[in-house]
């Protein structure tokens, strides 16, 4: 934006290619579209059924809500402008004041502080989704939602967490340290950066519509045939998914392509940082797994909208179809969820333990282990589903196996603390966190992975517990982590470390105490997504939601943290506050918009701390020394 | 790392037999099946394996955690920069492996024992030996379960009986949506699909009633979707099961023919 520009008056710089234009045209196109699958509907009325609830009209419009809320923000200016054969009309967006933040923006360090608002708002509102659970379930009977709203608000709960949290990592941390770690000036498709960021927020807006057509009953899973007779709403989860599957797929090409292409001369393989090599192992999980997320939501809404019967065994299709597409793509996305995490912790402790990262490569492998096993072991959701149960001991045994790649990881981690001088700053006691909710996660895992056990809990609190405490135990602790560990590169600004302390402690223990009671939970027999429990279990439900209202709280000291930090104190961090020898905390706060003034040349990893180890004996001359 | 050792060994030796003699057996879901008994057998091999691990965890991390920490004296101390050392490497991986291919041989075995009370769809790969099975039909529809017994002139109950002692074949299925018939002390479950006969075996051992769950969210009122049965003597099963007959023998004329799965007519939304 030119001086001349930002000299208008404010009404004046709000019309144009921003935020606002984007709500207005993804409004108008919302109306369009429906308009327009209401003209549809009413011509060929007995072709599509005879219901008053009209999915053409509402996908129709979802469709084009997206098209104008993109063509809003500005991305079709310049293809437009290429395609007419016109010179470059507009210029990037990367100066500028505040107002950079409000659209489209092709500046990765921009692009990532916009991933971490927009993310934390809709974790926030995920997180407030699990709070009224919590409370309907204080009774054995429902009192406060009813059962419609109760389901409503649990599908919402997993698919705004399971949806807009695959991103939690890799948009706002992997988006602006990515090219800073490798030295680059930014990512390699910076145009697809920017709309991996909006089409996610279009996807959490369309997602919270759901409200206004009677949300939808089936948890973030949508089975088949269920997903075929839920109502209106459940069109809203066809599209969230299916925009997050795309999101998903274009930040995965686009990291795969940065990592890949741009690092800075000397950068090799083994000096790659840790946390790299999880973003793109999960870039790499993104890209192979979202296409078929998004080809099995296109088949829903087809049996939906126009009477296929992909998935209708009264019609030919079949259920157990989509639940291998789903679960081909969803247990992959799990790890989509952890990998980013063993990157951020792998990445944290070296700097806090003050010794190199041990082993580098064995982490590496054990990440690439465990992206490569991801893949073929879905059929453990489906152990008691019916289906192929002469294959049930192999799935047992790939889902056992990816306990050895996590094991090194966890080795790698451990012993990097052994003969460290850990510093117990905030980051590092998420990091340490991560390694206790982490082990009760995977052995829970053992348990479900074993075919008799499983059959006791399966589709229980146990598996629920499982769940949450390798998905929040592990990627929302390393979350925090990379917060407190980064939030002074991307805002200048220090967090309070008292406050920073208060809320892990109140986050651990509320965490574990919310959590662990549901493994009992579900062995003594209450299902997942139910409204009602036999009464004898009421005593640790109330246990378990008071503890979940601790840990709810608990995020509000972190968002007063962020508050009393960023907005009343804001202490200037320094360049380096953490004393880290890895390449983003070189750069000058905040990053200048080129990064780097010369293209830096690598010539070690990013993990040289320490004081050498004395030798017991001298080398002989012979002896070569160890490579890096 | 030797006194890490000792304290490992010393944890060990006291907590993994208090976890597998003390906690484990009155896990749920109890003794009452053979299923539900192979479960909880299961469940205390795997804490036997897992509490070793979880302490040598809890040692490692409670050591390192104290003894390495950063003293106040030296700010700017730091660790000692070992990269890497590659003999722990061979170990820990034929550690983790062995442990993992005993697991899955184990589970697998297991799972032979007649697939362990799971669902295991029409053919099932692990049969339960012996000839004399009762098949007991269950049809899930929303929001509850009833139950056919084909070997008794295939009458249809609003309730499931099960007689002690005698091996039963449940054939789950669905009229509608995917529901989970899930009886937790009877160590069953299995998925209703619709027009899928889905197998599971169970066999009784004790005389109880239990509870049944639809354990697979299945629409409105899933919370709602739980009943009673009862596990009884041969004797009161049979005078129970020929009152059914006579009480639902007006219905049992309608029902349609018994089969192992039925077709709805397809109910489609509309456009």
């Amino acid at each position: 934006m030119s001086s001349e520009a930002l000299a208008r008056p404010l009404w004046r710089r709000l019309i144009g290619f921003n935020l606002l234009g984007g709500i207005v045209l993804g409004v108008a196109g919302f109306y369009f579209g429906w308009w327009l699958g209401h003209q549809i509907h009413a011509e060929s009325l007995d072709f599509f059924g005879d219901t008053n609830q009209n999915d053409v009209a509402l996908m129709l419009g979802y469709v084009f809500s997206v098209v104008g809320f993109l063509i809003g923000l500005g991305f079709a200016r310049y293809p437009l402008a290429r395609m007419l054969g016109k010179e470059r009309t507009h210029t990037e967006n990367e100066h500028g004041g505040s107002g950079r933040y409000f659209g489209l923006c092709t500046d990765h360090k921009v692009v990532g502080v916009q991933y971490l608002c927009g993310i934390g708002l809709f974790f926030f509102i995920g997180g407030l989704n699990a709070m009224l659970i919590r409370a309907e379930l204080l009774q054995p009977s429902p009192q406060i939602f009813g059962a419609g709203n109760y389901l409503t608000l649990v599908g919402l709960h997993g698919t705004m967490m399971m949806g807009i949290m695959t991103s939690g990592v890799l948009g706002p941390f992997a988006n602006y340290f990515v090219p800073l770690m490798i030295g680059a000036r930014r990512m390699a498709f910076p145009r697809v950066e920017a709309i991996t960021f909006w089409l996610l927020m279009a996807a959490g807006a369309i997602l919270m519509t759901t409200l206004f057509f009677g949300g939808f009953p089936t948890g973030w899973t949508g089975y088949a045939p269920l997903n075929d007779q839920a109502n209106f709403g459940f069109d809203s989860y066809i599209f969230f998914f299916a925009l997050v599957g795309l999101s998903m797929m274009l930040l995965g090409l686009n990291m795969i392509a940065t990592i890949i292409t741009m690092r800075a001369p000397g950068l090799t393989w083994s000096r790659l940082p840790i946390f790299c090599w999880g973003a793109i192992s999960t870039s790499i999980l993104m890209v192979l797994a979202a296409p078929v997320l998004i080809a099995a939501l296109l088949m829903v809404g087809f049996d939906r909208a126009v009477q296929t019967s992909f998935f209708l065994s009264s019609a030919g299709g079949s259920p157990y179809l989509f639940q291998n597409l789903f679960w081909f793509f969803g247990h992959p996305e799990v790890y989509v969820l952890a990998l980013p995490g063993f990157g951020i912790i792998l990445e944290i402790l070296p700097v806090f333990a003050r010794k190199p990262l041990w082993g580098y490569r064995i982490a590496v492998a054990g990440i690439l282990g465990v992206a490569l096993l991801s893949f073929f072991v879905w059929q453990h959701h489906l152990f008691v589903s019916g289906l192929n149960s002469s294959l049930r001991p192999f799935y047992m045994f790939s889902t056992e196996a990816i306990s050895v790649p996590t094991g090194l990881v966890f080795l790698a981690g451990m012993a990097t603390l052994w003969r460290a001088k850990i510093r117990y700053t905030v980051p590092m006691l998420f990091c340490l966190a991560w390694f206790f909710n982490f082990f009760i996660g995977g052995a829970s895992g053992v348990f479900l992975s074993d075919v008799p056990s499983d059959v006791a809990t399966h589709g229980s609190f146990f598996v629920m517990a499982h769940f949450h405490y390798t998905i929040m135990g592990g990627l929302i602790f390393a979350f925090f982590a990379a917060i407190y560990y980064w939030v002074p590169k991307m805002f200048g600004v220090m967090l309070s470390e008292r406050l920073g302390k208060i809320h892990f402690w109140a986050m651990f223990i509320a965490f574990n105490s919310t959590f662990a009671p549901l493994f009992a939970l579900g062995l003594m027999g209450q299902p997942r997504r139910v409204v009602t429990y036999p009464s004898h279990l009421e005593p640790l439900n109330i246990w378990v939601s008071v503890s979940a209202f601790v840990l709810g709280a608990s995020m509000l000291v972190f968002l007063a943290n962020v508050v009393y930090s960023l907005v009343f104190v804001r202490k200037p961090a320094p360049d380096n506050p953490w004393d880290s020898r890895s390449l983003e905390w070189q750069t000058p706060t905040p990053v200048p918009i080129e990064n780097f003034e010369r293209r830096p040349i690598i010539d070690t990893d990013p993990y040289d701390y320490g004081v050498p180890p004395v030798p017991l004996v001298p080398p002989g001359p012979a002896e070569a020394p160890a490579p890096g | 790392m030797r006194r890490i050792a000792i304290a490992w060994f010393v944890l060990s030796a006291i907590l993994t037999p208090i976890v597998v003699a003390v906690i484990a057996p009155t896990l749920p879901p109890g003794n009452a099946t053979e299923a539900s008994s192979n479960q909880v057998f299961d469940d205390t091999v795997l804490l036997g394996i897992v509490t070793p691990i979880a302490v040598a965890l809890g040692v490692y991390f409670a050591y390192t955690l104290i003894v390495f920490r950063r003293r106040d004296a030296d700010p700017a101390e730091e660790g000692v920069a070992t990269r890497d050392n590659p003999s722990i490497h061979l170990p820990w991986l034929v550690g983790t492996i062995v442990i993992v291919l005993f697991l899955a041989i184990f589970g697998t075995v297991e799972l032979t024992d007649a697939g362990a009370g799971g669902g295991q769809g029409p053919s099932p790969a692990f049969k339960l030996s012996g000839n004399d099975v009762m098949p007991v039909q269950v049809i899930a529809q929303q929001w509850e379960f009833t139950y056919r017994y084909p070997t008794y002139g295939g009458v249809e109950t609003a309730h499931l009986e099960l007689p002690v002692g005698r091996k039963v074949e449940l054939h789950v299925t669905s009229l509608d949506v995917i529901h989970s018939f899930w009886a937790p002390k009877l160590g069953v479950k299995a998925d209703a699909n619709p027009g899928v006969d889905n197998v599971a075996y169970v066999e009784p051992e004790e005389e109880l009633s239990f509870e049944i769950h639809c354990s697979e969210l299945c629409g409105l009122w899933h919370g709602y979707m739980f009943d009673t049965g009862q596990v009884v003597s041969g004797e009161a099963f049979a005078e129970w099961i020929s009152e059914q007959q006579q009480v639902f023998a007006p219905a049992t004329k309608v029902l349609p023919k018994y089969s192992t799965q039925y077709f709805p007519e397809p109910e489609r939304r509309g456009g």
